[in-house]
């Protein structure tokens, strides 16, 4: 017989393959169908709804106040970013006016949230590419904003720390002053973790260059927070459109140049040490007065719709709410997942990379499988 | 423990009974008492859209908008700070196209695509809402439209990439249609899953993961459980 010479030995077709759901680096239950070309990814398509449990679909069902505790379990390693988002959202429909103290605590909570959020996010970023001493480093210093947390609202994970009108009670005494302490703490290991990392040749390898995306292809599919920024676009709902007490606070907002994962490691780190410089104004000026607004006992916002975006970690959140002006609970909630947004990049990004980069590239998007399912 | 938890629902029986003494009018109340959980308030027939007060100024870029394709938007509504141009279905793409590369608008950001179901509403059920956001100018406007059930709204996913999940979502929970959709698939539900959960009429329980295995068994047990209930 005759051997076959226009077949070659082996197979150069593509080749279809699944990574995740059940995948360490997938945080979650991800799903990726990979197009593989030997080790080159040609496509990808991203399956998701794995966790979807229709926290929209439940809020149309629940009272106002009782759809915080809904919000918490979104994002659920920032959940008082989106406990924020959702009261201020209802606070815009009812015009209702939040005392300054109020505020300032909100965002005191929002930026520790922002720091434990982006420790977590390093943590298992660099877990992914191979560092595992930083996540253990970084769920060091976690671990004494969740004690925070806890002095302040009793939970370490789903925190229901806000009230439509307010916070639920003051800051416990003393909690200002290890706040402060806690601040230090942070700055000093943020050194820490760059001395790790932002020189590291096996980091800059694995970073550097992977999955580059421009400002124009950001701002279209969509992307927001930190990606964005990292592509270097200036956008920060906390500076463009400031809500609870960031209008009187001064901060930057750092972008990248390239648009590369390495990029957005930098654009993320230099935000950790904002946010400290944010919570040291914030406690430091900390105004005395009431921490509740004057709320009607029955929550029934006036008929009528409105979307309000916040800065979570994960970037833009937003909630749009319509109203029927009769009920108890919202005709319609929807929230604009940020996780879910930037997660719809992620084909763009991993196109003619190598497996291993696709890794790479699900951590540095940093999405939270709750948020994107909802 | 147990005490106090007995305590609670003893603490709230005399809270209760002063209502049946209260009231001496004995043929009366069991009517209203009747009458009260039967007849559950109508739904409401669409969202307000209230138009904007006198001094608000409308701002140029919707006045722009107006005078470059006239027609096209039927109504503007403005709502605690918030700017919403209601459109006409089949002229969507025009106004989207328009609101994202006119020099007073530049609309370059979709944050979100949604719907939202009033089964009251004569003819267009739905609402499919646009939030939009300028980057350069940083400002947002909504851009909303309405569409009847099993009617398609154009997709502006080849205007704003970022619409493709959304609208993929919508068509998910809604079945709004998207026309022109490079892949509109079901995203968060299963693909083989049966009716639009965000519906006002879809139930907030359902048969879970039953109905995926076999409807028929689901649709005898949930026939059981209705005769149950009859009897």
């Amino acid at each position: 017989m005759e051997p076959d010479v226009a077949r070659p030995m082996f197979d150069t077709d593509e080749l279809v393959i699944n990574m995740g759901p059940q995948h360490p680096a997938t945080h979650g239950v991800l799903r990726v169908v990979l197009k593989l070309d030997g080790e080159k990814v040609v496509d990808a398509d991203v399956v998701i709804g794995y966790l979807h449990r229709g926290v929209e679909k439940l809020s149309e069902n629940r009272d106002w106040t009782q759809i915080v505790l809904l919000t918490d379990r979104l994002d659920y390693v920032a959940s008082a970013a989106a406990n924020l988002a959702y009261v201020e959202t209802v606070e815009k429909l009812m015009s209702l006016e939040v005392p300054r103290r109020a505020k300032y605590i909100r965002t005191v909570l929002a930026e520790l949230q922002r720091l434990a959020s982006h420790l977590v996010w390093l943590g298992s970023h660099a877990m992914d590419i191979g560092a595992v001493t930083v996540f253990l480093y970084c769920l060091r210093e976690r671990e004494l904003i969740l004690d925070l947390f806890e002095e302040f609202c009793g939970a370490r994970l789903t925190y229901n720390s806000m009230r439509i009108g307010g916070v639920p009670q003051d800051l416990p005494p003393g909690w200002d002053k290890k706040v402060l302490q806690f601040c230090d703490i942070q700055m000093e290991k943020l050194v820490e973790y760059e001395t790790l990392l932002t020189h590291n040749r096996i980091w800059l390898g694995r970073t550097k260059n992977i999955g580059v995306i421009s400002a124009a292809d950001a701002i279209a599919v969509g992307l927001c927070g930190p990606p964005l920024r990292g592509s270097g676009v200036a956008r920060d709902v906390r500076k463009d459109e400031p809500y609870a007490a960031y209008a009187e606070m001064e901060f930057d907002v750092p972008v990248g140049s390239r648009g590369d994962t390495y990029d957005r490691y930098l654009v993320r780190l230099e935000e950790m040490r904002q946010s400290v410089r944010i919570i040291r104004q914030a406690v430091g000026g900390l105004p005395e007065g009431p921490v509740m607004g004057k709320v009607p006992r029955l929550i029934k916002p006036p008929a009528g719709e409105t979307y309000h975006a916040n800065e979570s970690p994960k970037g833009e959140i937003g909630y749009f709410i319509a109203s029927d002006g009769r009920s108890t609970s919202p005709y319609r909630m929807r929230v604009r997942p940020p996780s879910f947004c930037n997660l719809q990049a992620l084909p763009q990004l991993v196109r003619g990379h190598l497996v291993a980069d696709v890794i790479a590239l699900i951590g540095t998007i940093d999405i939270v499988l709750g948020e994107v399912d909802r | 423990m147990a005490d106090s938890d007995h305590t609670t629902p003893a603490g709230d029986t005399p809270a209760a009974a002063p209502t049946p003494a209260a009231a001496p009018k004995p043929p009366a109340k069991p009517a209203a008492a009747a009458a009260a959980p039967k007849a559950p308030p109508a739904p409401p027939p669409g969202p307000p859209d209230p138009a904007p007060p006198a001094d608000a100024a409308i701002p140029e870029f919707i006045q722009a908008l107006q005078a470059a394709l006239p027609g096209a938007v039927t109504q503007v509504a403005y709502w605690v700070g918030d700017w919403t141009v209601i459109v006409d279905a089949p002229r969507l793409l025009e106004v989207a196209r328009h609101l994202r590369d006119t020099a007073g608008a530049q609309f370059d950001y979709c944050s979100d695509v949604t719907a939202v179901d009033w089964p009251a509403r004569a003819g267009e059920r739905f609402d499919v809402v646009y939030c939009l956001y300028s980057t350069g100018r940083r400002a947002r406007v909504r851009m909303k439209t309405r569409v009847a059930d099993g009617d398609a709204v154009p997709s502006v996913s080849g205007v704003w990439a970022s619409a493709n999940w959304l609208e993929r979502e919508a068509f998910d929970m809604f079945g709004v249609r998207f026309d022109g959709h490079p892949d509109l698939r079901r995203i968060l539900m299963p693909e083989e899953w049966q009716g639009h959960p965000q519906r006002k009429d879809y139930p907030l329980e359902g048969p879970g993961e039953l109905m995926l295995e076999s409807p028929q068994d689901w649709l005898k047990l949930r026939q059981s459980f209705n005769e149950a209930e009859t009897e």
